[in-house]
């Protein structure tokens, strides 16, 4: 009991801990860029979850002063992460960029196939 | 005057941010390379006016947009900070007139204004991670930073810039993020950002929470050890900076990884050093190794490198060793070579990188084997780089020297005489790879790629120099490096529980 108790009292960590794990995963074990770069996107979302999850308190509600309710969630965690989305936004859109040129230099975005050119060499 | 004085430690990141932007809107490259030289000069005057206000007054507390911490963002500057905003702006102003020639060599004309805005977003973002105290301010800052030196090593003329720009894109957000988890775990058990707010509430947090203190430190950790290139965390690096534009290159190697060594020394000497006992925290154990082994195992790749670029890439792994091997001694000898280490490093690397940027732009190429008699063609050029490498073997009467002569202090001090012994034998790695080229660059008859070479233009010429007599001068008169430096060890060292 005490185990399924504990599980569901930080289910949103555990969550936030398989996204993680999940998306470091794909970046190490694929070779093509662009899942990567998904794998990456992943991992990063997975951090927006462990910032907000805990700021959501049961029962309390958006942080406007109101003489009925005493208990506000904590809004610091959302603008936090409102930035983190625009940073990760901008690191994908430049890896996405960077891929594309190398797909121009290249002909393939497959790293296995670049490193064997670059051997070649 | 006061009104403006006030106003500083704002002004230090606003101004280059600004900057950076206007310059995105110019179409000329010379233009955007004199407003961004402009720029650069305003930053260490306000850099040393920081510097001399804390030097007399003691820590200044700016409140971003008037909101008093912990609530608003604070922009606190210690001796620490200040010390290292002069290093990154200074290195920068003088490696400026530089840039013109260089980037005009390497990057098509209607990209290089590009390059300075994404240059002065970096110096941006650099100076920024040194002036907050703010955890989170300071992951932004470092995105910014990173965002822009991705942008500026992927316009290297060679297409494995971009594979290079992409690794590093990669692992540098690995590590962003992993410095993101760290400073989560530590908002979830204190409540705060602000670094000294953190670090007042950090030991009873870390009483009721002991396992994501550790947690969040081990993230913080790794996440910045992968920004600094600790080893093994630096497989981008030396991609990164061969195939980078030159100027780029010395930029950076001046500047990016000394600023990822202070946050560190900011996160465990300011947070968990005030709050917990840092000895008892499994830091310095895991430094150790991870330090001796840069030291040899990069000096080692070093040696069998034919790259110049990549060459010295390898070295600046090995240094940062000696800088972080200084961190885990934890004495006052050792933390301050630590640190005069950082600044040496700059200076020499700066020297370094840019004597190569000018062989790039001379001969086209910076492989060893086409280099054969350069010594004598370029002479101005490779007594520079070999005063420089020098400094970076540690030969008495340089910088160098005054780095390693207190490291080793440090470890005499610590009771460790055989990490003392393997300060000496890494660094007689180093005389093995600078002599290497010095053998190619004078022993051997004149190749044709240099036989047409010679010393580059007076402006690119001078920076050189400058930046090669700083690395000698700086042995002699340890005022603004060894004496600053070991008064911010005391100060970090007296500041620990």
């Amino acid at each position: 009991m005490g185990a399924v108790q504990n599980f569901f009292d930080h289910y949103n960590y555990i969550a936030t801990i398989v996204l993680m794990v999940a998306g470091l995963y794909i970046v190490i074990a694929r070779g093509n860029m662009i899942k990567k770069l998904i794998g990456l996107m992943l991992f990063q979302t997975s951090v927006y979850l462990l910032y907000i999850a805990p700021g959501k308190i049961i029962g309390g509600t958006p942080p406007v002063l109101d003489p009925n309710f005493t208990v506000y969630s904590n809004p610091l965690p959302h603008v936090l992460i409102l930035t983190a989305i625009v940073v990760g936004v901008a690191t994908i859109a430049l890896g996405l960029a960077i891929v594309s040129r190398i797909h121009e230099a290249y002909g393939t975005i497959e790293e296995d196939e670049i490193f064997a050119r670059e051997e070649q060499e | 005057m006061s009104a403006i004085t006030a106003q500083l430690p704002g002004l230090q990141v606003v101004v280059p941010l600004l900057g950076a932007i206007i310059a995105a809107f110019m179409r000329r490259g010379t233009l955007a390379w004199a407003w961004a030289t402009l720029i650069t000069a305003f930053t260490p005057i306000i850099a040393f006016a920081l510097l001399f206000q804390v030097w007399s007054n003691g820590p200044i507390s700016y409140h971003m947009g008037g909101w008093p911490p912990p609530i608003g963002i604070e922009y606190r500057v210690d001796l620490l900070n200040a010390f290292v905003l002069v290093l990154v702006s200074l290195v920068s102003t003088i490696m400026m007139p530089y840039a013109r020639r260089s980037v005009a060599h390497e990057i098509d004309g209607d990209k290089q204004a590009w390059f300075y805005a994404m240059y002065l977003l970096c110096l941006a973002g650099l100076l920024g991670i040194a002036i907050t105290g703010d955890a989170f301010n300071a992951f932004v800052f470092l995105e910014i930073s990173s965002l822009s030196t991705y942008v500026m090593i992927a316009m290297g003329r060679d297409r494995r810039a971009l594979v290079a720009s992409y690794q590093y894109l990669i692992l540098g957000t690995i590590g962003a993020t992993f410095y993101v988890i760290g400073v989560g775990l530590l908002y979830l058990v204190t409540g705060s950002l602000n670094f000294a707010d953190i670090a007042a509430r950090l030991g009873e947090a870390s009483a009721a929470f002991p396992r994501p203190v550790l947690a969040g430190l081990a993230f913080l950790f790794v996440g910045i050890s992968l920004k600094l290139a600790l080893f093994p965390l630096h497989l981008w690096l030396p991609n990164a900076y061969a195939y980078a534009p030159s100027f780029a290159t010395a930029f950076l190697a001046a500047t990016a990884t000394k600023v990822a060594v202070y946050l560190f020394l900011r996160i465990a000497f300011s947070i968990y050093g005030v709050a917990l006992d840092l000895k008892a925290l499994p830091v310095s154990t895991v430094l150790y190794p991870l330090s001796i082994a840069a030291m040899f195992i990069a000096s080692i790749l070093a040696v069998y490198e034919q790259n110049l670029k990549r060459m010295l890439a390898y070295s600046s792994v090995a240094q940062i060793g000696y800088i972080t091997l200084g961190i885990a001694l934890m004495n006052q000898a050792g933390l301050t070579g630590g640190i005069v280490h950082l600044f040496n490093h700059a200076l020499i690397k700066g020297a370094l990188f840019l004597a190569l940027g000018a062989v790039m732009y001379r001969a086209g190429t910076v492989k060893l084997d086409d280099l054969g008699g350069i010594g004598r063609t370029m002479p101005l050029t490779f007594a520079a780089f070999v005063l420089a490498g020098m400094s970076l073997m540690g030969v008495p009467g340089t910088a160098g020297f005054i780095s390693k002569y207190y490291l080793i202090v440090g470890a005499l001090d610590a009771g460790k005489w055989p990490v003392a012994f393997l300060i000496v034998a890494s660094s007689l790695i180093a005389l093995l790879y600078i002599g290497r080229a010095v053998e190619v660059a004078y022993f051997r008859p004149v190749s044709q790629a240099v036989a047409h070479a010679k010393d580059p233009p007076l402006m690119m010429l001078v920076p050189m120099l400058a930046l090669t007599f700083a690395s000698v001068y700086f042995g002699i008169d340890t005022e603004l490096s060894a004496g600053v430096a070991s008064r911010i060890a005391e100060l970090l060292i007296g500041g620990l529980k």
